[in-house]
């Protein structure tokens, strides 16, 4: 029924038999309620809870058991409803405006404001979107101005086994990066503004969607650790200006040693207590980018992706990388990881493509199961709240698992100076680049944000073309960028292709009308979490800045 | 000279060598690759015009006709090189101003004898041209063209799609439902025409130089004095910028800069290959409106352009990004045309592209061309901004602009076109880009009766906007005010912008209606703050002395009394109509229609004298001015201030500073701009909330409600009152409309216009400012008038209606405007008496349709039977002679 282009399908074959196997093994159906709570995962980026039983667990990963838990109930239900799927595809027909309504309901746009025909940032505006697949969705994105040092901060952050880790990096992050930027003066400025109980210097001016939530709870409790931090960076003041490359990589580490710390000394609170557990077993990947001026810096973590689009002189669009994506497709990143453990585990570390044949990114902000010591988990989930001593994951030690921390949140940051011809950077979870080829991403949203007709323009110059013919060709193009109309936004452009381009790679309504009609339960197997930020940049601007400085 | 023809490929040159083409041809044959060795410029010339387009020439045509022969012209490239060598070189009368109308009529005649005059090939051609029309609205629009066409004795004709194929062997007529002939529009070879006009100004002795760019204009004393070019200073006592699309750089690049608000826009039309068959060259020109193109024939092709949706606006920051010659085609972008055309004439599918060409045109805020003098600068003209028409208004424009050089004024009313109608406030970019993308589809939508820009918004507003706002008004903007329309009732909705075009009776009848019945029933407030306020003070007697020299009422009236008067030009026209109220022996407020800001400012700053110890302020953003407009209004203001306000204690046309609620320091003036009885309140902005708020409260006892403008010029109109800018303009004088109560000439001293006005007073008038009451016009189904329609006595065309406005009073719709005489057999200009007025059976042409009116030269009194008070004499005033 569906064109097959994800290797996820066939997996629908080696699942039919399975319900059989999967029955006895719901003993407690408290446990699934747990579960979905607790770390309602079934991301990909545990293996066990990723590509469901069949392919994940049953054939590769050993915990048969501790898999089976997870779930059970949506994976009986997968097979009822393939069967349905496969036998009426009509059944779940979309019209174009229903369509549009899945696609644009998390959709943003922020265009930085213009005065007089003078725009001095060097960032236009971005486009933002999400299309879930999990349900909630785990992915979360943020974007704010530095309001007391320059720049433009933006990022997009993938979670794993639940959204808690990735919701408060997503609220967190870019207040450690900020203080980490700041000069000594202001910090102490800020210091004695809380010491005395006087109002505060804003931080950052936040761009979000309604959908972006903040948590009220934990606000005192974070507030507090970032203090902490800033208290340090007073006390360590080295007098030498920041360098945003250090600022990064400094505010990644820092935000992620904070959540281990909280959870290990817990809060009286019962409701925070348990969320701070849940975020720091739970995880997340993060790819941010600060801009500010010509200087734009990628700090990633994970398999999330930065890309800038470029325009060549010709018109045409290339991509380029800017962020590494660390999982067992790179090679430095296993070797990496390889070297920060005896020699022993060197088979055991990488199984699978994943690390300790479970974990897919191989750095991450939570997920205390591979940083944390056997001894330091088993105390914690005793000593934890019901729930989690309940949940059988939380006590399951990763295998071969004898020198931790296998896991770390360390970001690689990549600097590059933008150049009148960088048109506009592009920040993804990996939802997209698995449907999407980068080179395909920038000429989309090249020619979505210019206008197709830059592209490729048709000159008659001397040919013989009649007015017939010409208004034949125009009308066919104009037909391919019909679709461009329709999105006002970037990244709802791109995930419309991302989720329903054929093989000719232009959006075919049919398909794309299936995927988004797809039961909860079915999505994940199809496709990711898709969340994409895109942001334009301003050519002039960032031309007049080079002429300055030449 | 073989090189400049070469550079200028279609021009065919056979003109008698003139002087400036012997220079530059002999320098060019002297050095063909090395730098061209140029002749020098003059160190002084009276008149410098910057730009050798067809603007720039036929300025300095026009001027050298006029006898002024001391004229540089000086061009950055070759002469007719930029827009005016790209453009499609058709010649249309069909326009809706009717002075654009004239200025297209005359270039029309001048380019028809250009060839004979100067020998230099023209292409002029007389195809005529076919308006189509595929919707009824159109059809009525066309009409109205049609009957403007008309009365000015330019053939026309509407005619049925069948009659238009016969016309034009290739056109569609399926989808069409009329359209317009023209018979007498034309095509030529727009260079050759600027060409033609630089020859005849060569041979009247205006030099020329080429590859000469001005750098700034040099100013002392607020006045012109010469010019910085790349090849040395010119010094001069008038400069001319009709320096097209860079106009506006132009202006801004002085130490004192000159706001000339345009900005440009990629154009596009085609160019195809000969047909089979090549089309005949007296082909008439079709325009499509609705299908947003226009079709020529061209060397046996066609020539096909428009004015595309989603314009590209271009150089916003400036010339440097692009060069014109280095604009790309853009066939997606021409795709929707290219689809109109082919509709329009499908047999062309097989013709042959030659070219696309991108032809930058610029574009005003308005869709009206700029011209005149700056408000700041003396001596500095401009000429820029047409609107994709230039060919059209070249010779007429070039005309008016010489005019007004050589006499002070030109021969029309051209304050449509003045570049002082528009403001600092219209010189930013953004707005300019933004406002340009709506004029130029504009150009081919419909032109309805009260018609809004949507962008460049809410940019100059009333500190009662949001209050407003929130109770359901509708805004129009003036000068970049935000003022009410009228006010939408909770619950009732309107149609939307689009559905709301009409040339019939439009949805907010009703709502309008009852606001008026609020106004003469008991008590609106209307919020008029967009009005132009200046105040004008002296430490002596020099505020006195100079104002009554420049109007024309008695100023010297006792303290808090506010007097009517014009404000006259030399020949008595009225260059602006206020009211002044003497606040103090040496101080005057002065109350000016909200577009008069920068022309009034500019008119007494010339003519105040220079004394440090007279000062003029421009107080309009200080004041908020709420109209308090019915007979119960003198109960609401009682009850806010314990001044007594009856009549006996604030008659008619008095201005009093009192406490308004806790506000005090409001100037309260028992004025209301419409005969009906009421107050104006000028509250320094920082109340006028409070005070709002306070009227609001206490009227609501009486009944009262906010409203509108719309309601306002119904209220006016009915009454006969005539408004600067609609009704009365520099060529208007008190005499003519019925105002001579408003002049003193015995006021003991001479004032502007004094001459002119007693001149008229012993010979008459030649036109008179008349009210029509429509009688057999049916306000559900019949055409609504507008403004601009033919007025018919015994059936001749004596003039045109200035405004018009339904009246809920009468029941009727009124038409205000100017009647003429003329001589039925020389067609000579008559006096204009009572009795002729009287004495004739009128109708008056919508779109063609014509409608018995009966005319009056007094407004109503006895439908106005509200209980008399002494305010009435503002309104009794006008009935005396």
């Amino acid at each position: 029924a569906i064109p097959v282009r994800s290797s996820r399908l066939p997996l629908l074959a080696d699942a039919m038999p399975a319900p059989a196997h999967l029955f006895p093994l719901i003993r407690n159906c408290e446990i699934s309620r747990i579960c979905s709570t607790v770390c309602y995962c079934h991301h990909k980026h545990l293996c066990c809870l990723s590509s469901h039983f069949a392919h994940g667990h049953f054939r590769y990963a050993p915990q048969k058991k501790f898999a089976a838990l997870y779930r059970p109930k949506e994976n009986f239900n997968h097979f009822i409803h393939t069967r349905d799927y496969a036998s009426t595809p009509q059944r779940f027909y979309l019209t174009p405006p229903q369509v549009n309504s899945i696609l644009k309901a998390n959709e943003y746009s922020f265009k930085v404001p213009e005065f007089d025909g003078k725009n001095v940032s060097s960032v236009l505006g971005f486009d933002s979107n999400q299309l879930p697949a999990n349900a909630p969705i785990e992915d979360r994105r943020s974007a704010a101005t530095c309001l007391q040092t320059r720049g433009m901060l933006l990022g997009v952050f993938d979670g794993h086994a639940g959204c808690a880790c990735a919701q408060a990096v997503s609220e967190r992050l870019f207040y450690y990066i900020a203080v980490s930027l700041l000069p000594h003066e202001t910090l102490l400025e800020i210091e004695n503004a809380v010491e005395s109980g006087r109002a505060l210097l804003p931080i950052l001016q936040w761009h979000k969607h309604p959908n972006d939530y903040f948590s009220k709870e934990a606000s005192k409790l974070y507030f507090n650790s970032l203090r902490t931090y800033w208290q340090e960076l007073i006390d360590l003041n080295s007098g030498e200006t920041t360098d945003v490359k250090e600022a990064l990589i400094n505010a990644f580490k820092r935000l992620d040693n904070d959540i281990s710390l909280e959870a290990q000394v817990g809060d009286p609170n019962s409701f925070l207590n348990y969320l701070v557990l849940r975020v720091a077993f739970s995880g997340a990947t993060a790819c941010v980018a600060h801009v500010d001026g010509v200087d734009l810096h990628v700090a990633n973590t994970g398999d999330s992706r930065a890309m800038l689009g470029v325009q060549e002189e010709d018109g045409s669009w290339s991509a380029v990388n800017l962020s590494y994506d660390h999982n067992a497709q790179n090679e430095r990143e296993v070797e990496r990881v390889k070297t920060e453990h005896p020699k022993s585990e060197e088979k055991s570390l990488v199984k699978q493509d994943r690390l300790l044949g479970l974990l897919m990114p191989f750095r991450a902000f939570g997920d205390v199961k591979f940083k944390w010591s056997i001894e330091l988990q088993k105390r914690v989930v005793e000593s934890g709240p019901d729930q989690l001593n309940d949940n059988e994951y939380t006590k399951f030690i990763p295998p071969n698992y004898h020198t931790p921390p296998y896991l770390t949140a360390e970001p690689e940051v990549i600097h590059h100076r933008l150049r009148p011809q960088d048109k506009f950077l592009v920040l993804a979870t990996d939802g997209l680049w698995e449907t999407m080829h980068r080179q395909d991403v920038a000429r989309i949203v090249g020619e979505y944000l210019t206008g197709v007709h830059h592209q490729q323009p048709i000159a008659v110059g001397g040919y013989k073309v009649t007015l017939g013919q010409m208004h034949g060709l125009l009308t066919e193009r104009r037909a391919r960028i019909s679709s461009v109309f329709e999105d006002q936004n970037a990244a709802t452009h791109l995930i419309r292709h991302a989720v329903g381009n054929n093989e000719f790679g232009t959006v075919d309504h049919e398909r794309l009308s299936k995927m988004l009609s797809l039961p909860e339960e079915l999505a994940r197997m199809y496709r990711d979490d898709i969340t994409i930020i895109v942001v334009q940049f301003n050519s002039h601007v960032i031309g007049a800045c080079q002429n300055e400085e030449l | 000279a073989g090189m400049f023809l070469r550079l200028l490929s279609d021009v065919r040159w056979r003109a008698a060598k003139p002087k400036w083409r012997r220079m530059t041809s002999s320098r060019r044959s002297a050095s063909s690759t090395a730098e061209p060795h140029l002749v020098s410029l003059p160190a002084q010339a009276q008149v410098v015009i910057c730009g050798g387009g067809i603007m720039g020439t036929s300025v300095a045509y026009h001027l050298s006709k006029m006898g002024w022969k001391d004229i540089v012209l000086l061009e950055q490239g070759r002469l007719a090189a930029g827009t005016t060598r790209f453009c499609a070189g058709i010649v249309s009368t069909a326009r809706h101003v009717s002075l654009e109308l004239k200025m297209a009529d005359y270039s029309n005649k001048l380019y028809q004898q250009l060839e004979q005059e100067t020998g230099v090939k023209t292409g002029y051609t007389k195809t005529g041209s076919i308006s189509l029309a595929q919707t009824q609205d159109r059809l009525i629009s066309l009409k109205r063209i049609a009957s403007s066409l008309s009365v000015m004795g330019i053939p026309c004709e509407i005619i049925t799609p069948k009659q238009v194929a016969q016309l034009h062997p290739l056109i569609n007529i399926h989808d069409l439902v009329g359209a317009m002939y023209v018979p007498e529009d034309a095509l030529v070879t727009s260079a050759n025409v600027s060409l033609a006009l630089a020859t005849a100004a060569s041979r009247n002795g205006v030099q020329i130089h080429e590859r000469t760019s001005v750098s700034h204009v040099l100013v002392q004393k607020g006045h012109v004095t010469g010019v910085e070019t790349d090849r040395g200073q010119i010094q001069c006592q008038y400069f001319v910028n009709c320096a097209g699309q860079w106009a506006y750089e132009l202006g801004h690049s002085g130490e004192e800069p000159v706001n000339i608000p345009l900005h440009a826009c990629e154009h596009f039309y085609l160019l195809t290959h000969p047909l089979k068959e090549p089309l005949a060259s007296n082909l008439p020109t079709i325009v499509d409106p609705d299908g947003r193109i226009y079709i020529r024939n061209w060397q046996g092709g066609i020539l096909s352009g428009g004015f595309e949706k989603n314009p590209k606006p271009l150089f916003t920051e400036g010339r440097n990004q692009l060069e014109i010659q280095n604009l790309q085609e853009d066939w997606d972008h021409f795709e929707p045309l290219l689809s109109a055309l082919l509709r329009r004439m499908p047999d062309l599918e097989a013709l042959q592209i030659m070219q696309l060409v991108n032809c930058p045109e610029s574009f005003t805020p308005d869709m009206r061309c700029i011209m005149g003098e700056s408000p700041t600068l003396r001596g500095y003209f401009v000429l820029a901004g047409m609107n994709s028409a230039g060919i059209s208004y070249g010779g007429g424009a070039g005309k008016y602009l010489a005019e007004w050089m050589v006499n002070g004024y030109p021969s029309e009313n051209v304050w449509p076109l003045d570049l002082k109608r528009f403001g600092t406030l219209q010189s930013s970019r953004t707005f300019l880009r933004h406002r340009v993308m709506e004029v130029m589809p504009l150009m081919c939508d419909l032109k309805v009766p009260r018609w809004d820009f949507q962008t460049g918004r809410q940019l100059r507003t009333s500190p009662l906007y949001d209050r407003l706002d929130a109770q359901g008004a509708r805004w129009m903007e003036k000068h970049g005010f935000e003022r009410v329309k009228y006010f939408v009732p909770p619950g009732k909705d309107l149609l939307d912008l689009d559905q709301s075009k009409t040339f019939y009776k439009p949805d907010w009848f009703d709502i309008v209606g009852s606001e008026v019945k609020c106004c003469k029933e008991a008590v609106c407030v209307i919020d008029m703050s967009s009005f132009t306020k200046f105040e004008i003070s002296s430490t002596g007697d020099q505020a006195l002395e100079s104002l009554q020299y420049l109007f024309s009422n008695d100023l010297d009236v006792p303290v808090g009394h506010v007097v009517h008067t014009g404000m006259l030009n030399e020949k008595g026209g009225y260059e602006n109509d206020c009211s002044i109220a003497r606040l103090s022996k040496r101080s005057f407020f002065m109350i000016s229609p909200t577009d008069q800001q920068v022309h009034c400012w500019a008119w007494l700053k010339n003519r105040l004298p220079n004394d440090s110890n007279l000062t003029m302020e421009d107080v309009t953003w200080k004041y908020t001015a709420l109209n308090l407009i019915g007979p119960r209004a003198v109960d609401v203001l009682s009850e806010l201030s314990y001044a007594p306000i009856t009549p006996e204690h604030f008659p008619s046309l008095f201005c009093k500073e009192m406490s308004v609620g806790y506000a005090n320091g409001i100037r309260v003036m028992s004025i209301t701009h419409t005969g009906e009885p009421g107050f104006m309140l000028y509250i320094p902005i920082e109340y006028a909330l409070h005070v709002y708020n306070e009227v609001m409260n206490m009227g609501q006892k009486y009944g009262i409600r906010n409203a509108g403008y719309y309601a306002l010029r119904s209220l006016r109109i009915e009454k006969f009152f005539a408004f600067w800018g609609q009704d009365l303009d520099a060529f208007t004088t008190p005499m003519e409309c019925g105002r001579e109560f408003q002049v003193k000439l015995e006021k003991g001293m001479q004032f502007v216009g004094q001459e002119a006005l007693l001149e008229q007073k012993q010979n008459g008038v030649y036109k008179r400012f008349t009210m029509f009451i429509l009688e057999d016009h049916d306000t559900d189904t019949d055409l609504w008038p507008w403004w601009g329609e033919p007025i018919f006595r015994n059936g001749r065309y004596v003039g045109k209606t200035t405004s018009s406005a339904y009246s809920y009073t009468l029941e009727r719709h009124v038409c205000l405007g100017f009647v003429q005489h003329f001589d039925e057999k020389t067609g000579e200009e008559q006096v204009v008496t009572t009795d002729f007025i009287n004495q004739g059976e009128y109708e008056i042409d919508i779109a063609g349709q014509r409608f018995q009116a009966k005319a009056k030269l007094y407004p109503f009194s006895s439908l106005f039977t509200h209980r008399r008070r002494k305010d009435e004499v503002e309104l009794s005033g006008y009935q005396r002679e």
